[in-house]
């Protein structure tokens, strides 16, 4: 147990105690929380990207549409923290599932730009609907609300405490594509991602199955939003914006894609490079692009694939003798290894 | 009545410039299968490069100059940037360097030129309109439907007459057979791409001279082409042409009833497209399914 499982018990002991010992790293609360944010929203494009095999370059709309939905809830219906969040992943839920099935019978390229296609149609009414959203100045004067349990209240305004609520939905989100993964819909989705035509030939209605994974990834992505437009009392365009979009692809496969927990490393580095750049250069847009370009070059497996190839090669470098032929054959075409050891 | 013309005549410039930017994106997306989000990137150094040596060469040495300087950064990036990614099946590698490579443009634009907006001389002879009624329709305007016209008949010769032309047209139906009968295909992707990219540049010495120069007139600029794409069908040249115009034109006469929804009657026109008929107006059936 202790073995299989150690390094993601650790995982999440670090994530509990995150606001005891971030400031002494350099980080603050605000931070963290955000790092998770991003975190359950890359986690939740991975089912669609990793999982599945859709190039979805168009997540940050579902992102937006939670992160307005619950700024709108606060500011012009009650002064509800946990209504404020269903109403966003409902309304950026809702949208996904409508939008999917324009995308769920392309493949690829196709795939791809439809899904940034549809993502500007969001980010537009946003800028233009001046007087409901805030228009390009983003949308301000909301507050997220203390959460009552009958006489207890919780103050979430204070940061660490947001963070515990920001963590606790990590986790359902993050237990929710567990399950999902291990059960035979996860199953489903990466032999469609392996092999569309097959699963096809198997008698698998392929389309529903990616509908699905596009619909729930939406939904989990929405949830990240309404999170991340509390986190800030303030949502803007640039949240609905398709830099974002490519921001979140980037952050997972800087991970690793194949991965679970891959777009969470990803993240981390993207979030904590993000605001080390924006601080000591004007450039940080160059800075970001470059990093781009040579993740693409260098580490197209991601961190975690990496991470996962060596321990292959030791493993068998210690049995010895197949190492070579692995080494080999491991070019970026090589054949995945088997479903079990995928879903890790 | 003069108000719509005006605006449906505005909507069809930007609808030539969004079919000159989707016609070099269809071609590397069909032959190279590369999403180019760059795309914007080289219009904005077309257009750059035209307003920084039109002193010298003069507008219309610039005109040439700009899309040339264009194609040429286009074969550079190809050949160093995205060769190396053809043996990677995957189109999500591509994707992303060109959009980081498009981060990178932008904010050295920016860098390099500032971010102020920069004024393009065209030659007074052309800033003058053709009448007082329709005081919308200038010679340049008149010039930037001309040159587009005969770039794209330039274009339409080439795919069907010339050597390259039929091969890159053939590379985009079965590149494997094309390469077996002895072709040098990454010779010909690369030019492909070099030839999308001086259609690129081209439409960004054009627009300039009407929007003005700003950095990020190239990002704005690249996602209606994305939709000219789809709306026209993609594997279709003439679909993206005819896209980029309609796109162009809904967008011009939407400015007249109801100005905010003007860009979101592109997207708008694109998802009942999508609806009605998923493989666009000219598309073949089946392609990417």
């Amino acid at each position: 147990m202790i073995r299989r499982h150690g390094v993601e018990i650790a995982l999440w002991i670090a994530l509990l105690t995150v606001p005891l010992w971030l400031t002494y790293v350099g980080g603050y609360s605000a931070l963290g929380s955000k790092i998770l944010i991003y975190g359950l929203a890359a986690l939740a494009l991975n089912l669609v990207l990793g999982f599945t095999g859709g190039l979805s370059f168009g997540h940050a709309a579902y992102f937006g549409i939670g992160a307005y939905g619950a700024g709108m809830t606060l500011k012009y219906l009650v002064a509800s923290t946990p209504l404020a969040i269903l109403v966003g992943t409902v309304a950026g839920g809702l949208a996904a599932t409508l939008l999917g099935p324009l995308v769920m019978r392309r493949r690829g390229i196709y795939f791809a730009m439809i899904t940034i296609a549809i993502g500007q149609l969001f980010y537009f009414i946003a800028v233009r609907w001046n007087e409901v959203t805030g228009g390009e100045d983003g949308l301000a004067g909301f507050r997220r609300q203390p959460i009552h349990f009958g006489n207890l209240v919780y103050d979430v305004q204070d940061e660490s405490k947001y963070f515990y609520l920001v963590l606790l939905c990590f986790a359902i989100g993050v237990v929710i594509m567990r399950v999902l993964l291990a059960s035979p819909l996860g199953h489903t989705w990466v032999a469609i991602r392996e092999n569309r035509r097959r699963a096809q030939f198997l008698g698998i209605r392929t389309d529903l199955y990616v509908w699905a994974a596009f619909a729930i990834s939406g939904t989990l992505t929405a949830l990240a939003g309404t999170l991340n437009a509390m986190l800030f009392n303030f949502t803007s365009p640039q949240d609905l914006h398709w830099i974002l979009s490519g921001n979140f692809v980037i952050m997972i496969v800087l991970g690793g894609m194949r991965k679970f927990w891959g777009p969470l490393v990803g993240v981390t580095i993207f979030v904590v490079a993000q605001d080390y750049l924006s601080s000591v250069t004007d450039n940080w847009m160059t800075a970001i692009g470059m990093l781009f370009v040579l993740i693409v070059l260098l580490f197209p497996k991601g961190i975690l694939g990496l991470i996962a190839r060596r321990g292959r090669e030791m493993r068998a470098a210690v049995t010895g003798g197949r190492v070579a032929t692995e080494r080999a054959t491991a070019t970026i075409q090589s054949p995945p290894a088997p479903l079990e050891q995928e879903m890790k | 009545m003069q108000l719509l013309l005006f605006n449906a005549f505005n909507g069809l410039i930007q609808g030539v410039f969004y079919a000159l930017m989707a016609l070099g994106l269809a071609l590397i997306l069909s032959l190279n299968s590369v999403i180019n989000m760059a795309h914007g990137g080289f219009l904005v150094i077309g257009a750059y490069l035209a307003f920084t040596l039109s002193p010298y060469l003069g507008f219309w040495g610039a005109l040439i100059v700009g899309p040339i300087g264009a194609a040429i950064l286009g074969l550079l990036v190809e050949r160093v940037l995205i060769r190396p990614l053809y043996k990677r099946p995957d189109p999500l590698y591509t994707l992303l360097l060109t959009f980081g490579l498009a981060l990178v443009i932008e904010d050295l634009t920016r860098t390099i030129w500032g971010a102020q907006g920069l004024p393009f001389q065209v030659p007074a002879a052309l800033n003058s309109p053709i009448s007082t009624v329709l005081f919308f329709i200038t010679g340049y305007r008149l010039l930037v439907v001309a040159i587009t016209i005969v770039a794209m008949l330039a274009l339409y010769l080439l795919l069907r007459h010339t050597r390259l032309g039929i091969r890159i047209r053939a590379g985009t139906l079965d590149l494997e057979t094309v390469s077996a009968l002895g072709v040098n295909i990454y010779l010909l992707r690369a030019l492909n791409f070099g030839l999308g990219c001086l259609l690129a540049g081209l439409a960004g010495v054009l627009a300039a001279g009407i929007l003005g120069l700003t950095p990020p007139m190239g990002s704005s600029l690249v996602m209606p082409s994305f939709v000219a794409i789809i709306v026209g069908g993609v594997g279709s040249l003439i679909g993206s042409i005819l896209g980029g115009l309609l796109i162009g034109v809904a967008a011009g006469i939407t400015t007249t009833y109801y100005p905010a929804a003007s860009e979101a009657v592109i997207y708008l026109i694109m998802l009942i497209v999508l609806v009605i008929r998923p493989r666009g107006l000219l598309g073949q059936e089946g392609l990417f399914e």
